[in-house]
């Protein structure tokens, strides 16, 4: 008896009959006559940025290096959050005072559920669309950690800023290859419009979203390069 | 009601379905406003794109070179899905990919599973199927889980529940989500089912869900939604089922810089949906213990036999052409009978389960060209209706059913009754110029006039003019 596959397999050929035989997949051309990249100045990038995060009713707020262990705190105690998620390697020096941390080590869901909020870092971030985006790399924790509790706190540099959604696309090229690191796109808390098309935001997990968004402190070296 | 996945009933015919649909006057109010609404939010940021057209030519092209050599994308999918820790199954037809799922939960012992609104699982009657062997199927979409609360069938691809309003669904929840004094708010209503569904999520071992896009190359699954009942489904539970229809694949991972451009804005008119999920095979200590993928043809093959018609398969399943349809605005999904409803259903669902069995979908059409000029991946639906209408004709007489209906005086009767009433044509222009309100950015009006409007425009300059003339000149070299 043949199998679903083969049978599937030899249906599409079948079908395909009236496709040249010589033909090749990548003879049927792609024409990428679209914007690969953003051309204004970054600065103006990270306020593109910046407003459509906030479109999308998340908090945002620009912080510099220094202050940004006060600023996740002020962010936590404005949101009384006292317990407060955050992986195991989070960055040093991002550790807010007078808050309870609690690391993320092998918890079980319901610790995770616990907790009042989850502080991460991201990869990268979207001007275009006000995306933020996590790939399970250093100091985003997994996906669970981001997902149950109801405020979400995420760190992103200046400097992490793409314009474009194909420039986001190239940079996650190698990580997508890898099983090890699911990627997760955030634009907005979640959000329905399904009674009556009234929009809701947060319906399942963090139903607060906010965006710390770090000037990166550049070296002499790089401003003059 | 009973559920009807397809086959579509043949008995049934869409201009009497859709009769019975405009005669309810809160569905057309309801649907009115829906198409309208998101109609106006795509135009404001499909606008703001200056390469939108050409992001239009590059999904059609990488759909056309992935349907053009779908064994070899198949296949390429299935070693890096195998690679990557994922098991793959193949599945003919609804019933034997049912039973692929079924035994998967059962080898699980589970009673339960957690699932993500998806047609292609409607499209099998899944959860149907998974009930008769003693599974209940919860849907975890707010609006999926009021049409199921309801034991209703959706009426809109993106909004299934639109014919629904809020009171209705206060006292739906009250009286099977076990609540008392409810308001009818819409955030009351939400914080209810994140509150039903928390308890689910946490506990429910196995998920099911379709798939937006599959790629080829990387074997990365990826999943598009709003509400973060996908993510929940995708990272709780130990084992994780996707169901996808042989075409959602695509070559590379860089085909995504086309695609989520395309499918946010056409879909819900935002720059970006919410959440995006990409999971490539399993990942140690995150998420599922065990992927299995459901490769699903189930028709497909048959449509890819069609030259014409193939191109239904390049359909990311983003509703624009329903929202912009006048046909579908009136009549509401239900009409169409079928898992698929409006402009892409009319074309889809004769062609999976064959002409003689959807005959009268082909002429649920004014051919106005509207959704050609939506579609993100320019499918040409007015070509293929043309197209399948000529293979109905032919069906006819290569068949005759003696006093059987004349489909196309049936299909012209059905519109005339939608357009020329003359209080429904005041209703349209009213709908219309608030649509115009609705679509006026810095005093110019959008490129997307009030409907009807738009209706007789378009259709004076049918067939819309497909490409510039380098476009087609540089296509065919
Ligand atoms: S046919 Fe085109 S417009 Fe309609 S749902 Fe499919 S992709 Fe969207």
């Amino acid at each position: 008896m043949s199998t679903a596959r083969d049978d599937i397999l030899s249906r599409i050929r079948g079908a395909l009959e009236d496709i040249p035989s010589a033909e090749r997949s990548e003879h049927v051309a792609i024409p990428r006559r679209y914007n690969e990249q953003e051309s204004i100045p970054h600065p103006e990038l990270v306020d593109r940025f910046i407003a459509r995060v906030r479109e999308y009713k998340a908090q945002v707020r620009r912080v510099t290096q220094d202050s940004l262990a006060a600023s996740i705190a002020s962010a936590c105690t404005a949101r009384s959050v006292r317990r407060l998620l955050v992986p195991a390697d989070l960055p040093p020096g991002w550790a807010p005072v007078a808050i309870e941390l609690v690391v993320d080590r092998a918890l079980t869901y319901e610790q995770l559920e616990a907790c009042d909020g989850i502080l991460t870092a991201c990869t990268l971030g979207i001007a275009q669309t006000g995306t933020i985006v996590l790939d399970s790399g250093s100091g985003q924790g997994r996906r669970a950690a981001t997902l149950l509790p109801d405020y979400h706190l995420c760190v992103i540099y200046d400097d992490q800023i793409v314009g474009l959604v194909p420039e986001a696309v190239a940079r996650l090229n190698d990580v997508a290859h890898r099983p090890d690191r699911p990627i997760t796109w955030i634009s907005g808390p979640s959000a329905t419009s399904d009674i009556e098309l009234n929009r809701v935001e947060g319906v399942h997990g963090p139903r607060t979203l906010e965006v710390l968004v770090v000037e990166t402190v550049r070296t002499a070296t790089s401003t003059d390069g | 009601m009973k559920y009807e996945p397809l086959p579509t009933r043949p008995g049934i015919r869409f201009e009497d379905a859709a009769r019975a649909a405009l005669d309810n006057t809160q569905l057309r109010r309801n649907m009115g406003k829906a198409t309208q609404t998101i109609r106006a939010k795509r135009a404001v940021v499909v606008e703001e794109l200056p390469d939108w057209q050409a992001l239009r030519e590059a999904g059609r092209a990488i759909k056309e070179r992935t349907i053009r050599h779908l064994d070899q994308y198949l296949l390429e999918l299935e070693a890096s899905v195998q690679r990557a820790g994922g098991q793959v199954h193949w599945a003919r037809d609804a019933a034997e990919a049912n039973r692929i799922v079924t035994s998967i939960i059962q080898a699980e012992k589970a009673h339960e599973v957690i699932k993500i609104k998806s047609l292609t699982t409607d499209e099998i009657g899944l959860n149907e199927a998974l009930l008769e062997e003693g599974i209940e199927a919860v849907e975890t979409d707010l609006a999926e889980l009021i049409v199921q609360l309801a034991g209703d069938r959706s009426s809109h691809i993106l909004v299934p529940a639109i014919h629904k309003n809020r009171s209705e669904i206060r006292d739906l929840f009250q009286r099977k989500l076990g609540h008392s004094n409810l308001s009818d708010e819409p955030k009351v209503l939400a914080a209810a089912a994140r509150a039903h569904l928390r308890r689910k999520f946490l506990t429910v071992p196995v998920a099911v869900s379709g798939a937006n896009f599959g790629v080829a190359e990387t074997g990365t699954i990826c999943i598009v939604e709003s509400e973060g009942n996908g993510r929940m489904c995708l990272t709780l539970p130990r084992v994780l089922i996707s169901i996808m229809g042989i075409e959602k694949i695509i070559p590379a991972w860089r085909d995504f810089e086309v695609f989520l451009q395309l499918l946010p804005r056409s879909s819900t008119g935002e720059r970006m949906n919410p959440y995006t999920s990409f999971w490539t095979g399993v990942a140690p200590g995150d998420g599922p213990r065990a992927f299995h993928l459901v490769l699903l043809d189930n028709g497909r093959s048959r449509v890819l036999a069609d030259p014409v018609g193939r191109q239904a398969l390049y359909c990311i399943r983003c509703s624009a052409c329903l929202n912009i349809c006048p046909v579908y605005e009136r009549t509401g999904g239900h009409a169409y009978h079928s898992v698929y409803p409006g402009p892409i259903g009319a074309i889809l669902t004769p062609q999976l389960v064959g002409v003689a069995n959807a005959s009268s979908l082909p002429y649920a059409s004014s051919l106005c060209g509207a959704c050609y000029e939506v579609c993100p991946v320019k499918i040409n639906i007015p070509e293929v209706l043309i197209h399948l209408r000529g293979e109905v004709v032919r069906e006819k007489q290569d068949h005759p059913t003696p006093g059987g209906p004349d489909v196309e005086g049936l299909a012209m009767k059905f519109l005339s009754y939608a357009f020329s009433d003359r209080k429904r044509y005041e209703r349209v222009q009213k709908v219309g110029r608030v649509g115009q309100r609705l679509m006026t950015r810095g005093g110019v009006i959008d490129r997307l006039p009030g409907q009807l409007g738009g209706w007789t425009a378009m259709r004076d300059v049918f067939p819309v003019a497909p490409q510039t003339f380098r476009e087609w000149w540089s296509a065919r070299s």
